[in-house]
């Protein structure tokens, strides 16, 4: 038995298949999802085996490697979601987006470090010794909201596509902030006198690890593509370079001390039109599915990590310590929440409603990168009390709150609804309204940004398809792709059924799916039908384009809802023609 | 009034569109845009940018029809009672959308005006039956002088709870 010569590659394999098999295990059973978040599920299978690996060894189980997390798990989520980032909703709400993340979290990092600090000048606690600094570099890393977390609970709840998008992108751009703070605040620990020279030297630190994150990010997206250009003769690795690139992004902005979640973010969806342009098809599918299981192993390999690491003698309880960061935590993203969005509120027509700032706060959930900066801590006496407090918060914002917020935001939901229900009449016309009004905003453009948008498309035209596209055609919106998709089908089914030299009677894909229902047609004014009706428009009538979630970890780009619909449109459009 | 520099971007927005540079657009020119096509309402929504029997809109048409949806500011809302009503108003522009399900211009929505339009709405699950009875369900609902059609004035009772100004609205510029 030489179980020394492949221990290594086979426990990998082994953790990875544990992952996999505890994920068909929960969808077998299908309630389960919908009440619990599979994140928390993951973290108590994690627990468990956590639990059985002490029990056997008698000692704490393997924690968590900061290394592993930052160099090897964290990269395909981020890429993941920067691919398939839907790029239009992000840049209309880039500034609200840029506005929480950036100062919503420096308002956190500060809010929570001085009331933990507030609390540690307590006598009883027994916590004096915790300096000022110490407490601020805590808050660095318990203040950013973590994007694989919030990705997590946020695919069982329905919210609307801003919504995501906002919490989404802010999850995602914190990052650059985090890591400023964390390393300098780190730096000063280790440094006997501050002065205010070295802070301003921080503040500056900020603008260059954020801007050079998306320099970084954005050389390697246009390498990416401009490679892909001489690809035509070896198709069947192109989908590595899409990787490889990313990921040679992300370190190297790590290298250089930048936010690599930012690099990789920007080489993503820098690259991601030419690229999409330049492969063939078949590479184009193998990119996608390859970066959405990727991720989600990744996702899942996190959160049983997390639970395994739980489990051990690394922790400290000082309760009131732990106690009061979990309620700063709350209070702090709450301020903050309100107070940005008063300010957005001014310079928007579309208001983040109340009960989206609730959505948005309660959605603060920390994760698996608290944990790991704060592994990475240098050792101090009071290292084990940070590394408590960080699992109590991230296990609170896990279970407690990633389970209540579906029976919350459904509870608001029923609230606003109990005022007056509407008549089919109100129903239908307001529906009537909202798709005019998206159709008249496309007409018109989206306001603001498109001066800036307008001159990206001349500067691209101008330059960069000439140089990074193979063929200079004029790049594809996705719809036209999935009218052209829609014609390909057609025509086969239509030579399939021997029918091309005839015109198309009626596209396959409609006429079996008219229901012939035995409902009684005269009885139509009957109250008791009313419901009905309202059931059946409720689950037929299309969305608007701005209703659905902008992102979605488990379902490939083609495969969502808003592109059935449009499918449908497109067919019943072309019948009427 | 629409505002100077709202004018300078609708006049650019319009010049982007319209690709043949003739200083009209047509209808090919706003099919081009992607997400109208699949917009349920997406031609109808075109088709009232042109006056009637007409295959292209200049910029002072382009323009008139974007201005119903102008939000109403406060200080209009008091002003001169005698003069015409601005197009942006609560009543005209409700009566814009009471064009796009009116497509004979009888000044009311028949039975079937209501039901193609509901037609493009809903999915394909539902069968022409119940199309039907939601159909006559909204005529019940609204219809007051029993003519089994709605009638402009019945269309903005329906609305009246409902926040139109706000909804039918956006902001040209920030």
């Amino acid at each position: 038995l030489d179980y020394q010569h492949v221990q290594v590659p086979f426990e990998i394999t082994l953790w990875i298949m544990l992952a996999s098999l505890a994920k068909i295990g929960f969808h077998l059973y299908n309630k389960l999802p919908s009440v619990v978040p599979e994140s928390c599920l993951l973290i108590f299978v994690g627990l468990i085996m956590g639990g059985i690996i002490y029990g056997l060894n008698d000692k704490s189980p393997p924690v968590m490697d900061s290394d592993i997390f930052f160099l090897y798990l964290l990269p395909p989520i981020v890429l993941d979601a920067g691919y398939f980032m839907p790029s239009r909703p992000f840049f209309e709400n880039i500034g609200t987006i840029l506005l929480y993340a950036v100062v919503g979290t420096i308002w956190n990092v500060f809010g929570i470090g001085f009331s933990l600090y507030g609390i540690c000048q307590v006598r009883a606690f027994h916590l004096q010794d915790v300096s000022l600094l110490h407490n601020l570099l805590f808050s660095s890393l318990i203040a950013a909201v973590d994007p694989v977390a919030v990705l997590a609970v946020f695919e069982e709840i329905h919210v609307n596509e801003k919504l995501h998008i906002l919490v989404f992108g802010e999850s995602l751009l914190n990052d650059a902030v985090t890591v400023v703070l964390y390393k300098l605040f780190r730096s000063f620990c280790e440094m006997p006198v501050i002065k205010t020279v070295d802070v301003f030297a921080g503040v500056g630190k900020f603008f260059v690890v954020g801007i050079g994150g998306v320099l970084v990010g954005l050389t390697f997206g246009m390498t990416a593509a401009f490679t892909t250009r001489f690809t035509k003769d070896i198709r069947v690795i192109e989908p590595l370079f899409v990787f490889l690139y990313s990921y040679l992004s992300y370190l190297t902005a790590e290298m250089f001390h930048l936010s690599g979640i930012v690099a990789i973010i920007a080489c993503a969806m820098g690259m991601k039109r030419y690229v999409e342009a330049n492969i063939s098809l078949k590479s184009h599918t193998t990119v996608k599915y390859f970066m959405k299981m990727w991720s989600s192993v990744s996702d899942t390999l996190i959160f049983i990590f997390l639970g395994v690491s739980t489990i051990g003698e690394n922790h400290e309880w000082n309760w009131p310590y732990i106690c009061f960061t979990v309620i700063f935590c709350l209070i702090w993203r709450a301020l903050g929440v309100l107070v940005l969005t008063f300010f957005v509120n001014r310079f928007h027509v579309n208001t983040v409603t109340s009960k989206d700032q609730f959505i948005i706060a309660y959605g603060g959930l920390r994760g698996a990168i608290c944990f790991s900066l704060v592994f990475l801590l240098p050792d101090f006496h009071r290292k084990k009390l940070f590394i408590a407090a960080t699992t109590v918060v991230i296990l609170f914002t896990v279970f407690v709150q990633g389970m209540t917020i579906r029976p919350l935001v459904d509870l608001l939901h029923v609230k606003r609804k109990r005022e007056s229900a509407p008549t089919v009449g109100e129903q239908i016309h307001i529906r009537f309204l909202d798709h005019l009004l998206a159709g008249i905003e496309d007409i018109s453009g989206h306001w603001g940004q498109y001066y800036w948008k307008d001159k990206l498309e001349y500067f691209n035209s101008k330059y960069l398809q000439k140089i990074l596209l193979r063929e200079y055609d004029q790049p594809k919106s996705s719809i036209v792709l999935l009218y052209e998709k829609l014609e390909r089908k057609h025509a086969i089914e239509l030579a399939e059924a021997g029918q091309l030299g005839h015109a198309p009677s009626h596209p396959s894909l409609l006429s079996d799916r008219t229901v012939i229902t035995d409902k009684k047609s005269e009885d139509t004014l009957n109250p008791d039908i009313l419901e009905n009706i309202q059931e059946i428009l409720a689950r037929n009538l299309y969305r608007i384009r701005r209703t659905g979630p902008a992102y979605s970890r488990h379902t490939l780009p083609g495969e969502t809802e808003p592109v059935e619909q449009a499918k449908e449109i497109l067919i019943l459009q072309r019948r009427s023609l | 009034s629409v505002s100077h520099s709202q004018i300078t971007r609708l006049y650019s927005r319009f010049t982007s569109l319209d690709k043949r540079e003739n200083g009209t657009l047509s209808r090919e020119d706003f099919q081009r845009i992607p997400e109208l096509a699949i917009n349920p309402l997406g031609d109808r929504i075109i088709n009232a940018f042109f006056p009637e029997g007409e295959d292209q809109v200049n910029f002072r048409g382009f323009m008139r029809t974007l201005a119903h949806f102008r939000p109403i500011e406060d200080n209009e809302k008091s002003k001169d009672q005698n003069g015409p009503e601005p197009l942006n108003s609560r009543s005209n522009k409700l009566h814009f959308a009471f064009q796009l399900y009116d497509l004979d211009k009888d000044e009311k929505i028949s039975r079937d005006e209501l039901l193609q339009v509901l037609r493009m709405m809903v999915g394909v699950n539902i069968s022409d039956e119940q199309l039907g009875s939601i159909a006559d369900r909204t005529i019940q609902e609204a219809d007051q002088d029993g003519d089994n059609a709605i009638s402009f004035a019945e269309f903005v009772k329906v609305l009246e709870k409902v926040d139109v100004e706000q909804k039918m609205s956006i902001r040209f510029l920030h």
